[in-house]
């Protein structure tokens, strides 16, 4: 009854302020669905009063409409997938609070002042359990490429963490090596899918026996059943189809609300939201001291010490990845 | 109006080197991706005719059991959206699927060219049933009666006088359909296939190949107006208005016999199949969902739907009307152009359209950027061509001379309109004003790019969960939708309860 009352008092009040100040409220541009996000402002709202307008959608789609908009944008932050996308646009942002990126673990921590890591997450390989035992699975992510895996793997070309995976492949290993792997994998016959859940359904389904998705997909679909037959692993320590990347935020340069932006992403940032990240969502937290998710066991538990050495930062060359996929004609 | 998008397509793709050019337009992806387009609508064409104009041709002309209920039935796969079809077709064979949680059964999952066309086929296939249907009901039963008693055979009646008439509704049917599959992508990427539309969003959605994208735009446009022209010269100069006089009489009924159940079989297998999978399968979903459901936003998403959806349909509706008239009554290249262009609207694809209105309204009237009124008025652009469709046959089959004579008895011309035309049109436009409403209602890239930020509606919702993979949290929102469109096809028949 108290809590009602609190709480009748505290919309009450929310409102008023509202009424006093339209300053409080934020305009965020989220490339996060809204089941994932929605609730992290609901919270926030509570919190501090201030009102979150989320606007959802793709993150490139959003990334477009926010270079569309230019200096007339409305948002007042923008929350990326995949932080390729926030250094593709880092103009376009103001300097996000110093004090956030120094909190954060190293492996996920920006060295670019214009955006900031909210959570982490890793490539994976989900496998089938019925039909791949534990000693055939692959050491490297190129072992997909042979012929013991034709017919039977699964990717998404078209999926912004896969791109992240092979800007990292360029990066690290040459545009040469990279158009080779892609090219392995189209004449292995491996099957394109629209994004990440429909592999791990489609693994779950027969139709292949791997796929190379995010870690916390497979996450969602063992909350939901625990028989599921499908495992996911890492392949060997370093292997660059272990990624560890980053989904992150900006604050736009042009908002009048820098102020509450800075404290929405101080908000995500905060143990609360990242334990949630971490156990309703399955991502990797970005701070230390979170209950990791139960279903990463094992490698998938310390990403890190897995993960190949490949600065954030570079993941930002989407561009020239992207025309290497529309070369090999698969976007 | 309908220019802005096309303008802001050429002044992209013009950016593009030549060089560059050669290279991206000129590959064989291209080629690829445009002979799957044709080879996509031309299924989709033959798949959903094969199931409407049967259904069509039984629910109006013979005795089959339960019109009303088949009509309603055939009307509703078009409230749901493309890709919760899709998904539903291949889930229903998969892990998840409840053929497989109930008998443990898993069918080989529909993909590719096969799967596409099913999917779209499942769910557009109502536009040429209540175009044609439309059609029928319209027709005046006289003329195949004196092809009868020249001597013709019931069939060879049919085949010479009834079907030539029902070609224009076909052939608008047909155009809707095809503009719709050119520009859908959802339902086709997760069949796994490659078109125009899904290289585009691959494209645009990168937002770094604009020109490339903005190129293939053009190519998609390039069909649409092939499409449109072909569709124009081959529907002009017709005249299908009754010259009789007197009041017409209904259309005979043909008796199926023991026709009767084969005839149920089918329009049964249709609903079963069309409905009964994605219904299945929501259901399925729903008797999964998690008890978290956060059910107090759904009143608001069903309101939000709504304040988008009226106001675009009766907007539609406003431009339909008087461009399907002038276009009939009226006809010379100017008003056959100015109809043109409201399928030129519907034929942008959804993207390029929405950043087009996004790319206007910010540099023309920035005051209004990110307003419901935007939203409302791009959508309606968008979708008038569905409205004009129905109208259009409507109005050739009333005919200018039940409107002149009034004038003879000395009515203005608005007046002579709005009592004589206006009410024997009210049930097409009525018509037009729901096709409307039920497409914008589960529109997606328009509302995401357009709508004012923190505004939701049931389509955004459903989206947004299932392209997380959240697809028991989808199956609310999605079942909404059904139940809501549901709602206002039962509406719109109402209003002519003495047809069946």
């Amino acid at each position: 009854m108290r809590k009602t009352i609190f709480a009748g008092a505290l919309s009450i009040a929310t409102i008023i302020s509202g009424f006093a100040a339209k300053a409080q409220e934020l305009t965020v541009y989220s490339g996060r669905g809204e089941s994932f996000a929605g609730p992290v402002f609901r919270i926030f709202e509570e919190q501090t009063g201030i009102k979150v307008k989320a606007r959802y959608g793709s993150t490139a789609e959003l990334s477009a409409l926010l270079k569309e908009e230019g200096a007339k944008s409305p948002a007042d932050v923008f929350l990326a997938q995949d932080a390729g996308a926030l250094i593709e646009n880092r103009t376009l942002f103001a300097d996000a609070p110093k004090v956030l990126s120094e909190t954060a673990l190293p492996e996920f921590r920006s060295n670019d002042p214009k955006w900031l890591a909210t959570s982490g997450r890793a490539r994976t390989l989900v496998y089938s359990k019925e039909r791949v035992k534990a000693d055939q699975l692959p050491k490297s992510v190129f072992d997909l490429t042979k012929p013991e895996w034709k017919g039977k793997v699964g990717y998404s070309p078209k999926n912004a963490s896969f791109q992240a995976f092979l800007t990292a492949l360029r990066v690290q290993e040459g545009e040469e090596k990279a158009k080779a792997f892609v090219k392995g994998l189209v004449d292995n016959g491996a099957k394109t899918y629209a994004n990440n859940v429909a592999i791990v359904q489609a693994v779950a389904d027969g139709e292949i026996d791997a796929g190379l998705v995010n870690s916390y997909y497979l996450t969602r679909f063992v909350a939901r059943d625990a028989k599921v037959p499908v495992a996911q692993t890492f392949f060997d320590k370093g292997d660059i189809g272990n990624l560890l990347f980053v989904s992150g935020a900006g604050i736009v340069e042009t908002s009048k609300n820098k102020e509450n932006a800075a404290k929405l992403l101080e908000f995500f940032l905060s143990p609360a939201v990242q334990q949630h990240f971490a156990s309703a969502v399955g991502e990797y937290p970005v701070i230390k001291g979170v209950i990791p998710n139960p279903t990463l066991t094992g490698s998938l538990a310390s990403p890190k010490d897995y993960a190949p050495n490949v600065p954030l930062e570079k993941l930002g060359d989407v561009s020239a990845t992207k025309k290497l996929l529309t070369e090999l004609g698969l976007l | 109006m309908m220019f802005i998008p096309l303008v802001y397509l050429v002044v992209r793709a013009g950016a593009t080197e030549r060089t560059e050019l050669a290279a991206i337009v000129l590959r064989p992806f291209t080629l690829e991706v445009t002979l799957n387009t044709l080879a996509l609508v031309g299924s989709v064409l033959v798949l959903a005719t094969a199931i409407a104009l049967p259904l069509a041709l039984l629910v109006t002309r013979t005795d089959i059991p339960a019109k009303r209920a088949i009509t309603i039935l055939a009307t509703l796969p078009l409230a749901i959206p493309g890709y919760v079809m899709a998904y539903a077709l291949i889930g229903l064979s998969g892990y998840y699927g409840p053929l497989n949680a109930f008998f443990g059964l898993r069918l080989a999952r529909p993909e590719g060219l096969f799967g596409a066309a099913l999917a779209l086929s499942l769910y557009t296939f109502p536009y040429v049933f209540l175009n044609v249907r439309e059609a029928l009901l319209g027709l005046d039963p006289a003329l195949e009666e004196t092809a009868r008693s020249l001597g013709r055979s019931p069939r060879a009646a049919f085949l010479s006088v009834t079907l030539p008439h029902l070609r224009p509704a076909l052939l608008s049917a047909w155009l809707v359909v095809a503009l719709y599959t050119l520009g859908d992508y959802g339902a086709i990427a997760l069949m796994r296939y490659d078109v125009l539309s899904s290289a585009i969003f691959s494209q645009y959605a990168n937002a770094f190949e604009v020109n490339y994208a903005a190129w293939l735009a053009l190519m998609l446009l390039a069909i649409a107006a092939a499409f449109l022209v072909l569709e124009g010269a081959l529907n002009r100069q017709r005249r299908l208005a009754r010259t009789g006089t007197g009041t017409r009489r209904n259309p005979p009924v043909l008796l199926l016999g023991r026709w009767r159940w084969l005839a149920v079989g089918f329009a049964g297998l249709v609903h079963l199949v069309s409905l009964g999978v994605p219904a299945l399968v929501i259901a399925f979903w729903l008797s999964r969902a998690p008890a978290d459901v956060d059910w107090t936003k759904v009143p608001a998403t069903v309101l939000g739907t709504l304040s988008v959806a009226l106001p675009a349909a009766a907007l539609a509706v406003a431009i339909a009307v008087p461009v399907a008239l002038v276009a009939t009554r009226w006809p010379s290249r100017l008003t056959y152009g100015i109809e043109r262009m409201t399928y030129f609207g519907y034929a942008v694809p959804a993207l390029p359209f929405a950043l087009a209105t996004v790319f206007f309204t910010l540099a023309v009237v920035p005051v209004f950027y990110q307003t419901l009124a935007v939203l409302i008025i791009a959508l309606a652009l968008h979708t008038a061509a569905l409205a004009v469709g129905p109208v259009r046959v409507r109005l050739l089959q009333i005919g200018p001379r039940v409107e002149e004579s009034a004038r003879s008895f000395g009515y203005s011309a608005p007046a002579a309109f709005r009592h004589v035309t206006l009410p024997a049109l009210s049930r097409s436009v009525l018509a037009g004003a729901i096709f409307v409403f039920i497409v914008v209602a589960k529109e997606l890239p328009i509302t995401l790019l357009l709508a004012p930020s923190g505004f939701t509606t049931m389509a955004m919702n459903v989206f947004s969960r299932t392209h997380e993979g959240m697809l028991y949290e989808a199956a609310p929102y999605a079942a909404l939708m059904i139940a809501f469109s549901a709602v206002s096809v039962a509406l719109m028949l109402r209003s002519e309860r003495n047809h069946p």
